[in-house]
């Protein structure tokens, strides 16, 4: 920051003409970037066409021009500071554009890959004495209906509940542990709880032991904190005048949190539990530890191996039977459902939000 | 908040409803804190077996410490690799939202970057093995042909990408969504007044950055990148789809033999241990249970000591 204009001692010998023209240098005409955007887009099809560089390398190479001829013209014409600042925004929009590669890559791959494994028979037939060709994901998909409804059951009463004890009853030091520890356990890996889950079950069935109540309380681990996040959040949004009025009433607390601040908070703790599901939905380490993978159905969840869709993939891949492709075709297949199911659960999330939250006067 | 329940408590005749609402939700309270404290002793009580079995019934033969060792240099490396990609992108994907894009685009595109975190790991995992990895192959080529002097790519190269570096790229991606988010977060809460004295003092946009959100944002941009440094520490299916393990301990980046990770190592062995095997492989889980808490921690008591600061301004 120590320009020379600064540094000038103030008064002494002051041209007021030249010091103007040094600190107003007439910036870049707008066109100037989107001009040289283009040029960088003319080298890179020139690499690739006449030289024949890899696609790869040419969008690299025409980046790096376009970068270099902004920053040098713009400290030839506007000066240093401008020519760092406009090179700051080339670099911080190349790092948005970077970061949205894999998503546009990764939807395309599942999309693409998976979408000819789509047909009914995968739909609704198991991996029952399949060996090659045939077979689907029916199986998987009961599995993981089951296991992630059994985790939601236990976790949304414990983690609501937990979020109340937060916001209406806490304040003690208890309060700030739970506060505390329910941050830690966001990052619990979610194959340390896989384990927990094993660790726990052992000890009442015996070694080896595999079930889908397992993998539900495994999920459950991870959901909690999420569902505990959530809630506490939005009940504290719920402004306080609304607990006042109807302790006014002479309503108990009990009722006024299950009658008023509930209904009002409703919308956003709906939204916060949908996404929380679609977070463990997708998890497939616990599982694999705790539910195991099988080629059949199993709808009981407390005896025996449970298959869950992402574990399928994870097999599908893993194993891909003989002759391989169309195991891999399946695990792609199944991606793509599970990644359907988890795009859907956050949309209805967003809608749920947008729709029926108390509308705000702007 | 505290103080119309505190008014409440004491006034308030508390009912039985009262009562027994009060005890559940306390109760749901306690029983997370039990929960922890049963990750925990659990994992030991498996784990134990595993730390004090005898050397020949470690898998490999060199004792429990032997065998952890490489697990948890493999977890650091492919970890620190992740954060040494993820956290410069992050910071700017986070300001191009927060100060650079259109106002009006600025939440769709956060909700785009966020979309990264609600893929699957396994998908990520796939996406990695049958997209990223080919691509990566002619870059190992490369540096080992002209980099090979440099220890980190000493080669030879893999044929198949399958490399740590390769993973280290699947997992900044993974982490980049949360790191992103709570870096735009706190770059969002930079004091408007600030900013306006930055620039009217005329200030580039860059150095209103530099001057007033990256000084107010430190502290929270470290606990962001810890926070992401204990996902990657604790990602599984990705790195167990992806990497060719040969459980040596080696900086080289780009080979087909990698040191392997904790949680991978458990994925890929778990389903058919046995014996003790089994508590060995859950010892090597308590040891990851300890590295991540500790880290999560760290960050999680960083953002609180913050949030206690800016509440005394």
């Amino acid at each position: 920051m120590a320009s020379p204009e600064t540094t000038e001692p103030p008064g002494d010998r002051l041209d007021p003409l030249a010091l103007e023209q040094r600190l107003h240098k007439p910036p870049l005409p707008r066109w100037a970037p989107w001009a040289l955007l283009a040029g960088g887009v003319v080298v890179a099809l020139l690499l690739r066409q006449t030289m024949g560089v890899s696609a790869a390398l040419s969008v690299v190479a025409g980046w790096l021009a376009f970068a270099v001829a902004l920053t040098s013209t713009s400290r030839w014409v506007e000066g240093g500071r401008r020519s760092v600042d406009r090179f700051a925004t080339v670099m911080i929009t190349t790092a948005f554009a970077i970061a949205l590669l894999p998503l546009g890559t990764l939807l395309f791959e599942v999309v693409s890959k998976g979408a000819p494994a789509l047909n009914s028979t995968f739909l609704t037939s198991s991996m029952r004495n399949v060996v090659g060709e045939g077979g689907g994901i029916y199986h998987a998909a009961w599995g993981t209906l089951l296991v992630t409804g059994m985790a939601a059951v236990m976790s949304i009463p414990i983690g609501l509940l937990t979020g109340i004890y937060l916001v209406e009853y806490g304040g003690g030091p208890m309060a700030r542990w739970i506060t505390l520890l329910v941050d830690v356990m966001t990052g619990i890996p979610s194959i340390v709880a896989g384990l927990f889950a094993y660790a726990l079950f052992v000890l009442f069935y015996g070694e080896g032991v595999r079930m889908g109540f397992g993998g539900a309380v495994a999920l459950s681990v991870l959901m909690i904190p999420l569902v505990v996040r959530s809630s506490e959040e939005m009940l504290k949004l719920v402004p306080n005048e609304l607990r006042e009025a109807s302790y006014a009433l002479g309503i108990s607390k009990w009722r006024t949190i299950v009658k008023v601040v509930l209904p009002t908070a409703l919308a956003g703790i709906v939204t916060g539990i949908t996404i929380a599901i679609a977070r463990v939905i997708g998890e497939t380490a616990p599982l694999l530890i705790i539910c195991g993978a099988t080629d059949s159905t199993n709808f009981d969840l407390f005896s025996g191996r449970i298959m869950t869709l992402p574990v399928y993939i994870y097999s599908q891949y893993k194993n891909p039977g003989f002759p391989p492709e169309f195991g891999v075709e399946r695990a792609w297949g199944a991606a793509l459902v599970l990644t359907i199911i988890i795009m859907l659960l956050n949309l209805v999330a967003r809608l749920v939000s947008y729709y029926f939250s108390p509308k705000t006067k702007a | 908040m505290a103080s119309s329940t505190a008014a409440a408590k004491t006034r308030a005749p508390r009912s039985r409803g009262d009562r027994i609402f009060s005890g559940l939700a306390t109760a749901a309270g306690g029983l997370i804190l039990l929960t922890l404290a049963g990750v925990a002793v659990f994992l030991t009580f498996q784990g134990l077996p595993g730390f004090t079995a005898a050397k020949d019934q470690v898998p490999g033969g060199e004792g429990i410490v032997g065998y952890i060792w490489p697990l948890v240099f493999g977890t650091l490396l492919a970890a620190i690799l992740a954060l040494l990609i993820a956290t410069p992108l992050s910071i700017g994907v986070a300001l191009f939202i927060s100060h650079y894009a259109p106002r009006r685009l600025a939440a769709p595109l956060g909700y785009l970057v966020d979309l990264l975190a609600a893929v699957p790991s396994i998908v990520y995992g796939l996406w990695g093995i049958f997209y990223l990895a080919p691509r990566m192959v002619p870059l190992y080529t490369w540096l080992d042909e002209h980099a090979s002097f440099i220890p980190l790519f000493a080669g030879p190269a893999s044929v198949t990408g399958r490399t740590i570096l390769t993973v280290g790229i699947v997992l900044a991606v993974m982490i980049l969504p949360i790191v992103t988010a709570l870096c735009r977060e706190i770059f969002l809460q930079t004091p408007r007044l600030h900013e306006e004295a930055a620039m009217a003092l005329g200030a580039t946009r860059w150095e209103m950055v530099r001057m007033t959100v990256f000084p107010y944002a430190r502290s929270g941009m470290v606990s962001a990148a810890m926070l992401g440094l204990g996902r990657a520490l604790g990602e599984t299916i990705a790195v167990a789809t992806v990497l060719s393990v040969s459980g040596v301990v080696s900086f080289n980046l780009i080979t087909n033999s990698n040191p392997s990770t904790i949680a991978a190592n458990i994925a890929l062995k778990f389903p058919e241990a046995s014996g003790v095997q089994v508590n060995v492989l859950v010892a090597t889980g308590l040891v990851l249970f300890v590295i991540t808490f500790a880290v999560n921690f760290v960050a999680r008591a960083i953002v609180a000591r913050r949030s206690q600061f800016s509440r005394a301004e």
